[in-house]
């Protein structure tokens, strides 16, 4: 109120009659007070649009899946060609990123191993989805005993160094895209499954939780309608997390020559091939797969990190 | 803690003792025997051999003289080196990795703390996010990635140290530096968000209002708190420094563990895989164990927590 109004109202002057008009119903200004409504998702989206990094890092993987798809067919040589006349060449308007010392095309091969890639990182990460996001929601759901057990099993699962017992796997199966993946997710779901049974701890004491168990839903679905739901944002983080540990896994792999095995290329046998090269000044062999292996991990890093602030609750303002 | 120390122990025997059953039992199940691999032998030595390495016997009694020479820290023969055992890659090669190993993690620690610390000082300031840049790109950068980049540029391109072997301290700078990157940037950003959370502790200010210099309250109060959950992790990076090693030993042909590892994977000597696989694994689930004992005997809430947990 205006402090002249106030004045005349205290003194008892002539009020006039237009102060008592209803004041008009304006639903679009009654909107416009408060701030728009947003879901939980969207306030998500909204706040990971204003980091540039985590935004520049999901826009590099748009563009790295795209080129995944459409990179080896934009180019006219195949994966495996090899032109013994076109050894080491530079990159060229014919070989845009070179070619290798079996004269292939790395222009094609870097995009099939950005398939590879990205494939197995995907893999795994939607493997440990749903074996850690089933063992962790029963283990803190069910509680007790069961979650007791469940967890011994995961401390010692957790006690296993990774790569070595996926090293070991693959010695015994042999190397293959599958068998890698395999090898990955034996051990790797156990993160996952930890940090599920923490979120599933933290809400299954709620009351719609409560009201959902009154109405007589069964384990199953209460695992699945109220508690996962809640608990998205931690698991998203994690996925997102999972993948560079893949993909750093399966390039580490392939540069021990546990990999993905010729004619198909994958970064990391790519850089274990160009690896002799590097004193004969065939930088365009080595620069490719490990500009497109840091950039990929970097990527999946910044936009996890992204993920982390803008899917956290206490964060929102 | 005498309580939480057996329970730990107790943990990390059956941890070993799942990985021997483990590789055992996937050894067994690669077709063929160790022995008929390379060349047709007569039938009187193939008995006599397969007596000499208890083939003969059932599973069972394999299994359990298996784990008796485990026990007895014996990893047995090599089959593609007749006159190599992997006790004696393990002694000649472990010193080597050892070394390189520490220095990697004494400079990881001591770097990642202190970009650390000066991020979190400096937060939001210039320092941090350089600093922040670095750990990110650290993380990001596979370390054989990293490590044939160092070589190029600092032992090919210009002559400042060399591009590889391990014999003197010039030799050691680029294959510590190519491994020690990692651990470093997590260690960076880790101490830095716990220094962050520490910094706006009341105990902090309360710190400051006494008057102590700032640099005393830093040191003495925040940091030995904010250490804390770099301690925990310190057992995950241990794992994969020595993974690490593989590709870095294998790069700068140093003739340590990891190369003699990677070696027998190419040449697919099953029993020094598996040798040198249990013993890796018998190594990191100790070091485990320490780190978790050293951080129970840090932190006095764990010892509480024991005590009211019964």
């Amino acid at each position: 109120m205006l402090p002249a109004a106030r004045e005349k109202e205290t003194h008892h002057h002539e009020v006039p009659d237009e102060w008592f008009k209803p004041k008009e119903k304006d639903e679009q200004q009654a909107e416009s007070v408060v701030r728009p409504s947003l879901s939980y998702w969207q306030d998500a989206w909204r706040r990971l649009k204003k980091n540039k990094l985590a935004m520049s890092g999901f826009f590099f993987l748009v563009f790295l899946g795209i080129m995944a798809v459409f990179g080896p067919i934009l180019s006219p040589h195949s994966v495996s060609e090899q032109v013994l006349s076109n050894q080491n060449q530079s990159p060229s308007v014919t070989h845009w990123f070179g070619t290798d010392d079996l004269g292939r095309d790395v222009f094609t091969r870097t995009w099939y191993g950005a398939r590879i890639s990205l494939f197995v990182g995907l893999m795994a990460a939607f493997i440990d989805f749903f074996i850690g996001v089933t063992y962790g929601g029963i283990s803190g759901y069910k509680g007790g005993r069961t979650d007791n057990v469940m967890m011994r099993i995961i401390e010692i699962l957790y006690g296993l160094p990774y790569l070595l017992v996926v090293i070991l796997l693959l010695v015994v199966m042999g190397p293959s895209l599958l068998t890698i993946i395999i090898a990955l997710t034996v051990t790797g779901w156990v993160g996952m499954a930890r940090i599920v049974r923490g979120q599933v701890l933290q809400i299954k004491h709620n009351e719609f939780v409560l009201a959902s168990q009154s109405f007589g839903a069964k384990t199953k679905r209460i695992i699945r309608k109220n508690l996962l739901p809640n608990t998205m944002g931690p698991i998203i983080v994690q996925m997102t997390l999972t993948v560079p540990t893949a993909i750093f896994a399966e390039a580490f792999l392939s540069f021990l020559g546990l990999g993905i095995q010729s004619p198909f290329a994958s970064w990391g046998v790519m850089a274990n091939d160009a690896l002799g090269t590097i004193l004969s000044g065939h930088w365009w062999r080595l620069f490719f797969p490990a500009f497109f292996i840091s950039a990929t991990m970097f990527a999946f890093n910044v936009l996890g990190d992204g993920l982390q602030d803008a899917l956290d609750p206490k964060l929102r303002r | 803690m005498a309580k939480y120390i057996i329970k730990r122990f107790a943990l990390m025997v059956i941890t070993v003792l799942i990985i021997a059953t483990l590789t055992f039992f996937l050894m067994n199940l690669l077709p063929g025997s160790p022995l008929n691999e390379e060349r047709s032998t007569n039938e009187a030595v193939q008995q006599n051999l397969e007596a000499h390495f208890n083939l003969d016997e059932p599973l069972i009694v394999q299994y359990v003289l298996y784990l008796k020479s485990i026990a007895t820290l014996d990893f047995g023969p090599s089959i593609k080196q007749p006159t190599e055992t992997v006790n004696s890659l393990l002694s000649r090669g472990f010193p080597i990795s050892a070394e390189l190993g520490i220095w990697t993690i004494l400079t990881a620690v001591i770097s990642g703390i202190a970009l650390g610390v000066f991020a979190a000082l400096k937060h939001n300031g210039l320092i941090d996010y350089i600093a922040m840049t670095v750990a990110v790109l650290g993380i990001s950068v596979p370390n054989f990635v990293l490590a044939t980049l160092l070589i190029q540029e600092l032992a090919v391109n210009r002559d400042f140290f060399p591009a590889a072997t391990w014999s003197s301290p010039a030799h050691m700078v680029l294959p510590i530096l190519a491994l020690a990157t990692g651990p470093m940037a997590i260690i960076a950003r880790l101490t830095r968000s716990s220094m962050l959370e520490t910094l706006t502790q009341d105990y902090i200010k309360t710190a400051r209002a006494k008057g102590l210099s700032p640099v005393k309250v830093i040191i003495k109060h925040a940091l030995r708190n904010a250490l804390m959950p770099v301690v925990t992790i310190l057992g995950t990076l241990m794992a994969g420094i020595l993974t690490g090693t593989f590709v870095i030993e294998k790069i700068f042909a140093i003739p340590g563990m990891g190369k003699y590892f990677v070696d027998s994977i190419n040449q697919r000597d099953y029993p020094v895989i598996m040798g040198t696989t249990v013993f890796y694994s018998a190594f990191l689930v100790f070091m485990l164990f320490l780190v978790d004992i050293a951080y129970g005997l840090l932190d006095p809430r764990i010892k509480l927590h024991d005590e009211g947990g019964g």
